[in-house]
């Protein structure tokens, strides 16, 4: 029996990444062209229903160059991250795996990614992950067996030695664009810039940042990655997302780690008549400012519970500067028409030749 | 004890001077503990290093010190143990998401290393803990891998080989972080034969 035949839609060779690129993703290519990325957060449903995923992820796709799929964020259970991304990157969507050190050790993750690539993800997000102590069952044991940083030289062990922490070699390395968190605006602040160096010493090469609401904290955080040179070596994606209201601000500032809201945020909330559509405004402006801030290559929106505003707050930035993201192409086909490789691939590879970027490889 | 522990981070430059000395001392005792065989002088300097170590930095016995890139603070306090770096969890003033009473060990870090001679180490990146290695003294460790490296002793495990290699920087440092010399029966898995 041949390999194929099992499959209703046969998966292709595992292929070689295009020249000077980590995983030939959509969403690496965009950056590599220098244009400015757009990545949006999928809320995993609790659902063991597939089309479930495929109804979250459709709005999404329209305006994105990639999905990211949150493994268990806040220590909440979810449908699993490698399930999501499995389905989607099959159906042509273009996914981002976030992995977190909080529930699995260096066995799980490092077979995961296996699994994760041989499905078709390309894109990775390594994460240490929030305490259990903050999520719906505190009482689960806290792993930690890598932290964030650790998992990312081990990835790039996996993908550039083709070789598991053991040694043991592995027969086809997976092709893996590698990103990192980063949260510019809690403390230590000064020592943030020298974290994100060490994230791209360990093999980061794009960076997610955590909630930025405070422009004047997240410029002066930009300065200092400019001065060290760090916005040529890793694309930076600023993380935004609208607030329903004061009182959910008020909330996520005290419940939820690693979240900074200024007070004068707040404040503009209470104010608003509508604090649902202030805060899609707010995030409309903060997308806007962000944008001119010299080396940042992109923003990365997070809606809990307002993915429905993902696509307005996207469209009417004007970010995407009338570009539609591959990911649009795949939003209206039917679900597993496609084989494991990311859709738009076949175009795109072509268009690369003729359009090398400026800034070479980073 | 968390108020000591404090004490060595602002004391952080003097107290990489005496674990610089402590080093030098087991590295240069090397021959004699060769002679009596480190199997046996695992567990009576384990003992010593241990209770030294736990006053002074509430030391956890992960058999990987550290210390020396990490301005005194011992990452394993960290509740995550993470080992390179604050998470994003931080909180307002420099305190731990996981334990708000506690200051993040890593804020902590990075203002002991600002002190120290060689504070530019917390910049490497380190290797995962080896969790086999629990209980075992780093010390000795610490003077085999040296020992060791002195005789280009030929290296047996394949998976020490790629951690060293995947984490040179750090092994440069910190050799017992990623140790390559071949551990005595009692420096392994301590922690399960108890």
């Amino acid at each position: 029996m041949s390999g194929s035949s099992e499959f209703t839609h046969p998966f292709q060779a595992y292929e070689a990444p295009p020249l000077g690129h980590s995983s030939g993703s959509r969403l690496e290519r965009v950056l590599r062209q220098g244009r400015f990325a757009v990545t949006a957060e999928l809320n995993p449903p609790d659902s063991a229903n597939a089309e479930d995923v495929f109804e979250a992820a459709r709005p999404l796709a329209e305006v994105v160059d990639a999905i990211n799929a949150t493994d268990a964020s806040g220590a909440n259970c979810h449908m699993s991250s490698i399930g999501i991304c499995s389905l989607l990157t099959r159906a042509g969507y273009g996914t981002i795996y976030q992995i977190s050190c909080r529930d699995r050790n260096r066995i799980a993750i490092q077979g995961d990614v296996l699994g994760a690539a041989a499905m078709g993800v390309k894109n990775v997000l390594c994460l240490t992950g929030d305490g259990v102590g903050v999520g719906d069952q505190p009482g689960a044991k806290p792993v930690f067996d890598l932290d964030s940083i650790s998992l990312l030289r081990a990835l790039k062990t996996m993908r550039d030695e083709g070789a598991f922490l053991s040694g043991r070699k592995i027969s086809s390395p997976p092709h893996l664009f590698l990103g990192a968190a980063e949260n510019p605006c809690v403390p230590p602040l000064e020592w943030r810039p020298e974290r994100l160096r060490k994230k791209i010493e360990a093999g980061a090469e794009y960076i997610q940042t955590n909630y930025i609401f405070d422009m004047p904290v997240f410029e002066a955080f930009m300065a200092r990655v400019r001065d060290l040179g760090l916005d040529k070596k890793v694309f930076i994606l600023a993380g935004v997302g609208p607030l329903a209201s004061a009182r959910a601000a008020r909330w996520m500032r005290s419940n939820v780690p690693g979240i900074h809201i200024p007070e004068h945020v707040i404040e503009r909330l209470e104010k608003a008549e509508k604090p649902g559509e202030e805060g899609k405004r707010l995030a409309i402006e903060l997308i806007q400012q962000i944008r001119e801030i010299k080396g940042v290559a992109g923003v990365h929106v997070m809606a809990y519970r307002r993915e429905h505003q993902v696509s307005d707050i996207i469209l009417e930035s004007g970010v995407l500067k009338g570009r539609r993201p591959e990911g649009s192409r795949r939003a209206r086909t039917t679900p597993g028409a496609r084989s494991g490789r990311e859709a738009g691939d076949e175009v795109s590879s072509a268009s690369m030749e003729t359009q090398p970027s400026d800034e070479g490889v980073r | 004890m968390y108020r000591l522990r404090l004490w060595s981070v602002r004391h952080s430059r003097g107290l990489e001077r005496l674990y610089k000395w402590v080093e030098g001392t087991m590295v240069a005792l090397d021959p004699l503990f060769s002679r009596l065989g480190y199997d046996r002088v695992e567990r009576p300097i384990a003992f010593v290093e241990r209770n030294v170590k736990g006053l002074l930095f509430d030391c956890e016995m992960c058999g990987q010190c550290v210390l020396s890139s990490t301005g005194m603070s011992c990452p394993m306090n960290c509740p995550k143990q993470l080992r390179n770096g604050p998470c994003g969890g931080v909180r307002p003033g420099g305190f731990c998401e996981v334990r708000p009473w506690m200051r993040c060990v890593w804020v902590d870090a990075w203002s002991g290393a600002q002190t120290m001679r060689n504070g530019a180490w917390i910049e490497e990146v380190l290797p995962p803990v080896d969790r086999s290695l629990k209980g075992s003294s780093s010390w000795l460790r610490v003077a085999r891998e040296k020992a060791a490296a002195r005789r280009a002793a030929p290296v047996r495990s394949r998976a020490r080989a790629i951690v060293a290699r995947a984490f040179s920087g750090a092994r440069r440092n910190e050799p017992a972080s990623a140790p390559l010399a071949e551990e005595p029966t009692s420096a392994v898995n301590q922690e399960a034969q108890r």
